[in-house]
């Protein structure tokens, strides 16, 4: 079980910038193997959540408990896909694998995001998607406790998302680790979820949830477009 | 790992020995003009190349141009590895701080502009004609260089790069040596080839001034005597040893950096 609990968050002012709050009581549970979506407009301070749950940022009120584990392992697949330029694809997901980790799992994880043809290929020259499999592979070889997700399909073109929340699903299947996944689209909230938590605009809270039957892949575009109807705000 | 990154350096040094034809035909051209220049003007003051070369041989032969540039060359790689280490650690120490840089910033501004000159008198007034305060001198001089191309390097560590290597538990280590040296490296490349090249003018001066060996203390003999072949077949050592230097290590260990670009 996670638990967050943000009883503030407030950035600073600087410059010119006005002080502002961009979480103000915000109170989320996930159940372990959980997927849970968070949607919100942009600008609500979806990232500044999932940069206060990986402990990149500390300077908040409230409390994170993330599991019973004295250091709980994160994944973290970023809006950009955050490869080193100068590793090769393979040497990026091993950097990133856990010590005492059987490497096995990295040529799993090749083949199944399709990867293998490019392990000893430099990201520069990856297309955008194939560097956003490479993050993905990278978040599932660490096994995580918790996986955070920034919108990591944003800005790729309509099929090439789809394959990778398809393959998102896949991977998900064989290891169903917590999922958070922030974006602001609701369609691609409904394929992917098992419960959506909404958020207000800043200061942002939970505006409510919703909790979707369990489907063991990808809901089909039809029972997307039904959920979409009755969900989406008038 | 090892052995491929020493073929690379060979491959690197072949292919950069191939692109010599054209400064090559370029320098010959160079060496004819002067050798026009000296037969038209028949003075020792500007001997022929010819004879500059007779002169490097005798060097060479005697043992005595090989000892003064053994010298200046040792003096020129222990002050370069310390300004070069001494400058990067402080470079990357206010990078990673502002408070520390706010201080120290005028410091540098200082140091940065006060005349290589200058330094070396001082250091000779302060803690006498010996090695160390020629070495020191060299330091001096030189790290402020160094500190301030590598505190550019540390303010453009990418922070993106940063956080995910703190979210996947990199460590100190791995963190340093896979996600924050490959960024510094080109400015530590920069402040090398820079460093070089001010550092043997620099030297030069020091055992001028104050040693009784090096290349710097042989020129200024020869400058006593007029001896203006002796003085060009000692600067000719010395420009081939540096641009041996730079195209043998320092360009094919700029090219092996770059090897990830597309």
């Amino acid at each position: 079980m996670i638990h967050i609990h943000i009883e503030r968050k407030t950035y600073p002012a600087s410059g010119r910038a006005e002080s502002h709050t961009a979480i103000a009581g915000l109170e989320l549970h996930l159940e372990e193997h959980e997927f849970v979506c968070l949607v919100g407009p942009s600008g609500c301070g979806k990232t500044t959540l999932l940069n206060l749950i990986a402990g990149l940022d500390r300077d908040f009120q409230g409390t994170i408990h993330l599991s019973k584990a004295e250091a709980p392992r994160l994944g973290y697949v970023f809006q950009e896909p955050r490869l080193l330029p100068w590793r090769t694809v393979r040497e990026n997901l091993e950097l990133a694998l856990p010590p005492r980790r059987d490497p096995v799992v990295i040529d799993e994880l090749l083949t199944l995001t399709g990867l293998t043809a490019f392990q000893h290929t430099y990201p520069q020259r990856l297309s955008l998607g194939m560097s956003r499999r490479v993050a993905l592979a990278r978040a599932f070889a660490v096994e995580p406790d918790l996986l955070l997700m920034d919108e990591p399909f944003v800005s790729l073109d309509t099929p090439t998302a789809e394959k990778m929340r398809r393959l998102l699903a896949d991977l998900w299947q064989r290891r169903p680790h917590t999922v958070l996944f922030v974006t602001h689209d609701l369609r691609e909230a409904l394929e992917l979820a098992d419960r959506i938590v909404f958020l207000t605009p800043p200061p942002s809270r939970v505006a409510r949830e919703v909790t979707l039957p369990r489907s063991p892949r990808l809901r089909s575009p039809e029972v997307v477009e039904t959920l979409y109807r009755r969900l989406a705000p008038k | 790992m090892n052995s491929s990154f020493a073929r690379r350096l060979c491959r690197e040094a072949a292919n950069s020995l191939g692109t010599v034809t054209v400064p090559a035909a370029s320098l010959l051209s160079l060496a004819l003009i002067w050798q026009v220049a000296a037969w038209w003007l028949a003075s020792p003051l500007l001997p022929s190349p010819a004879a500059v070369f007779t002169t490097l041989g005798q060097g060479i032969a005697t043992g005595e141009l090989l000892h003064h540039l053994g010298i200046t060359l040792l003096r020129l790689g222990i002050s370069f590895a310390l300004a070069m280490v001494l400058g990067t650690i402080l470079g990357i120490l206010l990078g990673r701080h502002p408070t520390l840089d706010r201080w120290f910033d005028p410091w540098l501004t200082v140091f940065l502009n006060i005349p290589a000159l200058v330094t070396i008198i001082l250091c000779y007034v302060w803690f006498g004609l010996s090695e160390t305060a020629a070495i020191t001198a060299v330091v001096v001089n030189k790290l402020p260089n160094v500190a301030v191309t590598l505190r550019e390097g540390t303010r453009h560590l990418d922070r993106g790069l940063l956080e995910m290597a703190r979210v996947y538990r990199f460590g100190t280590w791995k963190t340093l040596r896979h996600v924050i040296w490959p960024q510094l490296y080109p400015f530590v490349l920069t402040a090398a080839r820079t460093g070089l090249a001010l550092i043997w003018k620099i030297i030069l001066v020091v055992e001028l001034l104050g040693r009784s060996d090096g290349m710097g203390y042989q020129l200024h003999l020869f400058f006593q005597l007029f001896d203006v072949a002796g003085i060009l077949a000692y600067t000719l050592a010395f420009v081939i040893v540096i641009q041996t230097i730079e195209w043998t290590l320092l360009q094919p260990l700029d090219r092996y950096a770059r090897r990830w670009h597309r």
